[in-house]
């Protein structure tokens, strides 16, 4: 079948730096076609291309086969080219009738006419299979319904081609499948749909053909079926990966943190737990489980009731600055909003948590320097040059930044929430390896995630937090999906009661 | 979430900020030509003091400004908190008059009077807006109507005045100085030193501007937000205070409509200086360039009589604007 929507040999620089080298792409009505590679390989910019967002330096834009130059996205959209973004475009006060309504509002005579708009609205988020009501506010949503809303607003569009980016990132297991069933249907409905993701799981089950790019080249394009994760990876890496997760640390019998009878209010009931030196302690889970909850409550980042023990001695409540001196800090899950200034300096942001480390009256600006140094090296971020901005790293080297500056304040014990969240498959493995080394030396780590295989690869021992509070604990063999999932869905408990 | 694209938008345009913090100055150096050309004496020793001496009131409050705004503030208070505070220094120096003299003993005590009012006044709106969570736009508007009435009813809806010979003996404060240059000249100077200082050097400053740039990023970064806030209204209010010991001795007197705008020329100078008015990035410096153009324009308007120095706010207002139209083309630009 003939393509849709094809780009050839398109390059693209921004001043003197190229970052695509003539890449080949093209999309087929009632296709996925992935688009995969690792942080700053180009994915985003060739989406952005062919989305209208950036024109290409050279090479050409096809559009059912004829050039094409789209002067901004709206002409893109016009051609019926939809990007839905990681960062979603909606106008978090308005409902959702209004979202998907904005800048085509339906009128009846000099007002609106909402009635008419709320039905089109429900028909199109029905299809969907999501049953919101159109007259909510957005920022009243999940964030999984957000997406569902942003694609609602293309299909709404009469989108032939949809452009997503790591459309899952933001979702949970069970969100995924849903969307990755409408996918399905879209494409059923002759749609050409173009999907990237670090999950690689994702692309072997929903795509068609898949594309690998790899510092801005095209590597190769080809069938999904035959095409495997272990294949995919290496093929995104350009070298072959060893196992994926290091050797685990056994931890000595020493317990460095102690947490007893702590509570959140609304979100954490009564939870104990111990972390022994060395040791990595995975926290599972499902989403809203209260995990996130409980860590920001033990560095004092929510009230909480209970007591926190660092080598034995209970650390002030409700100060962050406290549990730091003691050696405890935490990593957010959330880098963007919590964890990084984006509009500021590496160095600003790196020397931010332990600035008093860099003076107390006069910040030694050498000093930082050095630790910037540093940093860029201990932790292999790639920057393109030392002044720039920590938003325009890629994902991957903001998480890289965000450890350096966390452990900058010389922690004896690191809660890290979710390491790997949108980030890629090499990145993936030096976090890996860098959580390992941690707890190779001596320090503590408390890695919170959802994603099971990472927390079964790299805990020694597993706690499992269902509904606000702890609802078992797993160690060694005994860590598996199956162990972990029943315990989080409260199935765990009744065997374990019996047992 | 659009939230961030924006901050990303004004990341890239951070990095060219070099040429475009260059606007203010040449903008400052075209008004000392242009002053210059049209009349002999703007540059005259008498002109340069006098220009100075006035802007260093405003100047002072500025530079504490400029701190507010990078974390993320305001405050609308500072005019009324002024003539506030010269009310109960006049009020407190006359009452210690019987048992002190007027001499040193009674101007030390009253310039200890202005800063402690000017603390408390801070303290009171920090309070509010860090410990109690308003808006700062509603606390100082609300306190900027309370300093205001406070005053006018302490004076009876008149002036209160210092006494003549306390007067005459504080007066030298304003007008004299040291190997020519006047004391509230040398005040100015010390303050925007040593803001410039603190906003680029201390850990204070840097606290500031991540506070103002993103305050849970700042939260979770050990940075203790509520007293780093607080701490920026507190300064306000001391340099509100400063600068009223620094003008009592001009006039003698205040009343009811002392001070009147001073907050939104002091905002004003913040914004002409390249502090974004939103916070997360704040130039000291640039808001004592931006001091001077906005008295400048005042003294050139005086001194040469093309037009009408009524039409004095009206120009400033247009200065206003441009200043941030430019910062905003930097952005598109890009």
């Amino acid at each position: 079948m003939s393509a849709i929507l094809e780009a050839r040999g398109v390059t693209r620089s921004f001043g003197p730096i190229k970052v695509l080298h003539g890449v080949d792409f093209s999309l087929v009505p009632g296709e996925v076609h992935a688009l995969i590679g690792e942080n700053g390989a180009g994915k985003s910019t060739t989406m952005k291309i062919l989305g209208g967002y950036l024109s290409p330096t050279d090479g050409e834009l096809l559009l059912d086969g004829k050039p094409v130059r789209f002067a901004d996205q709206k002409e893109a959209e016009e051609a019926g080219i939809l990007m839905i973004h990681q960062e979603f475009n909606l106008a978090m006060q308005l409902t959702v009738e209004e979202n998907l309504f904005l800048g085509r509002e339906k009128r009846k005579g000099l007002f609106l006419d909402h009635k008419a708009m709320q039905d089109e609205a429900r028909t199109l988020l029905e299809r969907l299979d999501c049953h919101i009501d159109p007259r909510t506010r957005i920022r009243d949503l999940s964030v999984p319904n957000r997406q569902m809303v942003e694609i609602a607003r293309a299909i709404g569009r009469n989108a032939r081609v949809l452009i997503m980016d790591e459309p899952t990132a933001v979702l949970t297991g069970r969100e995924t499948d849903v969307l990755l069933d409408q996918i399905e249907r879209l494409k059923s409905q002759g749609a050409a749909i173009l999907y990237t993701s670090h999950k690689l799981d994702e692309i072997a089950r929903i795509a068609d053909r898949v594309t690998v790019l790899r510092d801005g080249a095209h590597i190769t394009t080809r069938a999904a079926e035959g095409f495997t994760e272990h294949a995919m990876a290496e093929a995104m890496v350009g070298r072959e990966l060893s196992d994926l997760f290091p050797a685990k640390a056994k931890g000595a019998d020493d317990v460095v943190l102690e947490v007893d009878g702590l509570t959140v209010p609304g979100k954490v009931r009564d939870a104990s737990f111990t972390l022994r030196r060395g040791e990595v302690l995975g926290f599972a889970g499902l989403v809203g489980a209260g995990r996130t909850e409980l860590m920001e409550g033990i560095v004092g980042l929510r009230p909480a009731t209970g007591s926190v023990k660092v080598n034995g001695k209970a650390i002030k409540a409700g100060s962050v600055l406290a549990a730091r001196e003691a050696g405890l800090v935490y990593l957010t899950e959330d880098r963007k909003e919590k964890g990084l200034l984006l509009g500021k300096s590496l160095t600003e942001n790196l020397t931010l948590l332990a600035l008093d480390r860099f003076g107390k009256l006069r910040i030694d600006k050498g000093a930082e320097d050095q630790a910037l140094t540093k940093a860029i090296s201990d932790f292999d971020i790639r920057v393109k040059d030392r002044d720039m901005v920590a938003g325009s790293l890629s994902g991957g080297n903001q998480q890289k930044l965000l450890l350096a500056k966390t452990m900058l304040a010389e922690p004896q014990i690191v809660i890290i929430d979710e390491p790997t969240r949108g980030i890629d498959i090499g990145t993936k493995q030096q976090i890996y390896d860098f959580i390992a080394a941690l707890a190779a030396e001596g320090k503590s780590v408390i890695v919170v995630s959802s994603e099971l295989p990472e927390v079964i690869g790299l805990a020694s021992r597993v706690v499992v937090m269902g509904r606000g509070h702890i609802a078992g604990e797993l160690s060694g063999e005994d860590i598996t999906e199956d162990a972990i999932l029943r315990r989080a869905m409260g199935v765990g408990e009744l065997t374990g009661a019996s047992a | 979430m659009t939230d961030t694209t924006a901050t990303q938008n004004e990341a890239k345009q951070g990095r060219k900020l070099p040429l475009h913090a260059l606007g203010p100055v040449l903008a400052l150096v075209a008004l000392i030509i242009l002053g210059a050309s049209l009349n002999s004496n703007f540059l005259s020793y008498g002109n340069v003091t006098n220009v100075l001496a006035r802007s260093a009131f405003i100047g002072i409050i500025a530079v504490g400004m400029t701190f507010v705004i990078t974390a993320g503030g305001i405050d609308l208070s500072v005019g009324s908190m002024a003539a506030f505070v010269a009310g109960v220094m006049i009020l407190a120096m006359n009452a210690m008059i019987p048992v002190l003299g007027v001499g040193v003993p009674l101007i030390v005590a009253g310039m200890g009077v202005a800063l402690l009012a000017g603390i408390a006044a801070g303290l009171i709106n920090g309070l509010l807006i860090a410990k109690v969570g308003i808006e700062a736009f509603i606390v100082t508007l609300g306190s900027m109507g309370i300093y205001r009435s406070l005053t006018t009813w302490l004076a009876d809806g008149g002036t209160l005045s210092l006494n003549f010979e306390a007067r005459g003996f504080y007066r030298p404060v304003y007008y004299d100085g040291i190997l020519g240059i006047a004391w509230p000249i040398i005040v100015f100077a010390l303050v925007a030193i040593l803001g410039e200082l603190a906003m680029r050097k201390t850990p204070f400053g840097r606290h500031c501007a991540a506070l103002g740039a993103n305050e849970q990023v700042a939260k979770y970064s050990a940075v203790k937000v509520d007293r780093v806030r607080m701490a920026t209204y507190v300064l306000l209010g001391m340099l509100v205070g400063l600068a009223t010991i620094m003008y009592v001795p001009r006039l003698g007197s205040a009343s009811g409509s002392t001070g009147v705008l001073w907050e939104l020329e002091a905002i004003a100078a913040v914004i002409i200086g390249g502090t974004v008015l939103k916070g997360g990035f704040g130039r000291v410096w640039g808001t004592v360039v931006g001091v001077l153009i906005l008295s400048l324009i005042d003294n050139i308007l005086n001194l040469a009589s093309i037009v009408s120095p009524y039409l004095n706010g009206a120009i400033q207002g247009v200065i206003v604007i441009l200043a941030v139209v430019l910062q905003r083309e930097g952005k598109s630009a890009d």
